[in-house]
């Protein structure tokens, strides 16, 4: 923790607050109705999204999913956008035209969140390519949880960028579920970072409940990247506290396998470390919250006033 | 007047190939085995490795579904892909990418980016390949949004809309036809510059009986078809969409307006096929103008059977066309 640059700590605590603090309104002006369409939510998954995302320049390229709020605003995503998106509303990182499960912010290297499991992989695949073809050293990043390692996605990209030396990071968001599936009836090993033998790439297994265990292995994996020596698969063993969706119970878990999981809260741990290495005080860290809130409670209230889409935008950008 | 060299099909691909490798660095291929020394299992791409090298003209493994996703990412980083695909039904195994990722991204966006890539393929039946090496899939691809379909019948509009395929921003799906492909026929095609805009018919012949609206290797049996029924006093016009999405909907009506009889050919299986839209559009917007029904002439709807004997029955033939024209020339509305 030492050699991270205290300014490097003190926004890695705020991007976790501004994605948890994002997933909570989101849920609750979901179930109020106020948003259409449904929502993944992030919670639990916050040092993934952080720790990879600081080890990333601006423009190094990024895949996320249909549970991605909080990949996108550890890439710098706008919260407003994405509350207006969210809203469906014209001033959306779409137009209304995305929704939760499609955020773009290509100036920030964002190429999509994505409907389809595992769909990222590849494209990510390609964009690291064409960073090989220019020489331009940027990364491509790829996010997916646990369940896409199943898809032949998965497989033919990391075959692809393995064989072709890309400088591409496969993140897996391990959250143990796909869907309401658990690991162990839909794979037969204990580590998903061990398929990485199968391209003959690193594959390194981290605590995704850590961000700087993240942040450091990213970011070595990273390095490797930009060096020319390929890609790398991480697993990051996290947990997501709520259902697939908003709505889900979540009846195929028990209350003490979420609750031990909750335990070991990124956040609630990142500033014990940091409180106790002297680096932050606890008071400190509420101001950071309190604020990042702030920032939540405008960007919702941009959403909410923005103008709904022009009827004319469903029929445009349909061809470049 | 541009200057003319004689090519065959295979030839004028490869010349708008290398033309736009040398005169836009983004633009790259890959795809399976079509590198240098096999140079592509229809030798479009042979030498281009040679010349360009490995990194702009690469082999892939054998994944589709990478193949088309790499290139969805390197055109949304700027590059121009041009991906090959060995043959149209492999495509069944790549349709994600295509279908919920580069036909949409632009739209779910919001317009943020740009999907610059080609993806050629090849379609068509008359090798004895069986259900699995020789379909025509062309109207799964023209149903989607986002994506433009190109398929042509010709060396020189072969070369000129390959290089309007790989300057365009949007994903488009480029179908050869096998035997065209194949074909040693040389034709005229323009030296260097020659882009044919994609969305502009082509009267491949002229004529004021019945038109027929063929698409692909279709236009060259349509074009024998139309040579028999001269010699029995019928004069058959030939329009040739030549890109099936953007449709250049306007030179069909207006020709069909003239000849008052339409008749319909393409190589996919008949039901719900391309030419269903054809019918279905003439029938919506120039119905008064017709003096019979919209006749289609197109594939079985079955599988392909490998026995060439087979083969040749469930695709349409010259005589299966010049049958069809007969007959919408002996009915009236």
């Amino acid at each position: 923790m030492t050699a991270v640059p205290v300014e490097l700590l003190h926004a890695m605590l705020a991007s976790m607050w501004r994605i948890r603090a994002f997933e909570e309104r989101s849920i609750e002006l979901f179930q109020a109705g106020e948003l259409p369409g449904f929502l993944h939510a992030q919670i639990g998954q916050e040092a993934v999204c952080v720790g990879t995302c600081s080890a990333l320049n601006d423009d190094d390229y990024l895949t996320s999913t249909h549970r991605g709020h909080g990949d996108i605003i550890a890439k710098g995503g706008r919260l407003d956008r994405m509350f207006a998106e969210l809203y469906a509303k014209e001033t959306g990182y779409c137009r209304g035209k995305g929704g939760s499960m499609h955020i773009f912010d290509f100036s920030l290297g964002i190429l999509g969140a994505n409907g389809i499991v595992g769909a990222g992989l590849p494209i990510a695949t390609g964009a690291a390519l064409a960073s090989q073809l220019r020489g331009s050293q940027q990364v491509a990043v790829s996010f997916f949880g646990d369940g896409a390692t199943n898809e032949g996605a998965f497989h033919e990209a990391l075959n692809m960028a393995s064989v072709w030396k890309l400088p591409a990071v496969f993140v897996c968001q391990n959250n143990e579920y796909a869907e309401s599936t658990p690991r162990r009836i839909q794979q037969n090993i204990q580590d998903i970072a061990a398929r990485a033998v199968g391209y003959d790439i690193p594959g390194v297994v981290v605590d995704g409940m850590d961000v700087l265990a993240v942040y450091e292995v990213v970011s070595e994996a990273v390095a490797r990247a930009r060096r020319g020596d390929g890609p790398t698969l991480v697993e990051a063993k996290t947990y997501r506290y709520l259902g697939h969706y908003v709505g889900d119970p979540g009846l195929y878990r028990t209350k003490e396998e979420v609750e031990e999981a909750m335990t070991r809260d990124p956040l609630t741990s990142f500033e014990r470390k940091l409180t106790t290495a002297g680096i932050l005080s606890e008071e400190h860290c509420r101001t950071i919250e309190a604020g990042v809130r702030l920032e939540v409670e405008a960007a919702v209230e941009f959403g909410r006033t923005s103008p709904e889409p022009h009827e004319s935008i469903a029929f445009e950008d349909v061809y470049a | 007047m541009p200057e003319f060299e004689e090519l065959v099909y295979r030839e004028a691909l490869k010349a708008a190939l290398r033309e736009e490798l040398a005169r836009d660095e983004r633009v790259f291929l890959m795809g399976e085995d079509i590198a240098d020394p096999f140079g592509g299992s229809y030798k479009v791409t042979l030498g281009l490795s040679t010349e360009f090298g490995t990194a702009r003209v690469r082999n892939t493994p054998i994944s589709e579904l990478a193949i088309v996703g790499a290139a969805v990412g390197a055109a949304l980083a700027g590059m121009r892909p041009i991906a090959e695909i060995m043959y149209i039904d492999f495509m069944t195994l790549a349709m994600d990418q295509l279908v919920n990722q580069a036909a949409s991204i632009r739209y779910m966006s919001g317009g943020q980016v740009k999907v610059p890539l080609v993806i050629r393929t090849q379609g068509g039946a008359g090798r004895s390949s069986a259900a699995q090496h020789a379909k025509s899939l062309e109207a799964w691809f023209c149903h989607i949004p986002g994506l433009k379909v190109v398929m042509p019948s010709t060396a020189a509009d072969a070369k000129g809309l390959l290089k309007a395929s790989i300057r365009d921003d949007n994903p488009v799906l480029f179908i050869e036809h096998k035997l065209l492909t194949l074909q040693t026929l040389k034709e005229p095609v323009p030296v260097g510059e020659h882009v044919v805009p994609l969305g502009v018919a082509d009267v491949k012949r002229e004529g004021s009986d019945v038109t027929v609206v063929a698409t692909g290797r279709m236009v060259q049996l349509s074009l024998e078809a139309a040579d028999v029924l001269a010699g029995e006093g019928i004069s058959v016009e030939v329009v040739d969409p030549r890109t099936l999405v953007p449709l250049d909907a306007e030179a069909i009506l207006r020709s069909v307006a003239k000849t008052h009889r339409a008749v319909v050919v393409y190589e996919a299986f008949a039901r719900h096929g391309f030419g269903a839209e054809i019918a279905a559009m003439i029938a919506e917007q120039v119905f008064d103008e017709l003096d019979a029904p919209v006749v289609r002439v197109a594939g079985a709807n079955t599988p392909i059977p490998f026995a060439p004997k087979l083969e040749k029955m469930v695709i349409p033939s010259a005589e299966s066309i010049a049958a069809a024209v007969r007959g919408t020339l002996a009915r009236s509305l």
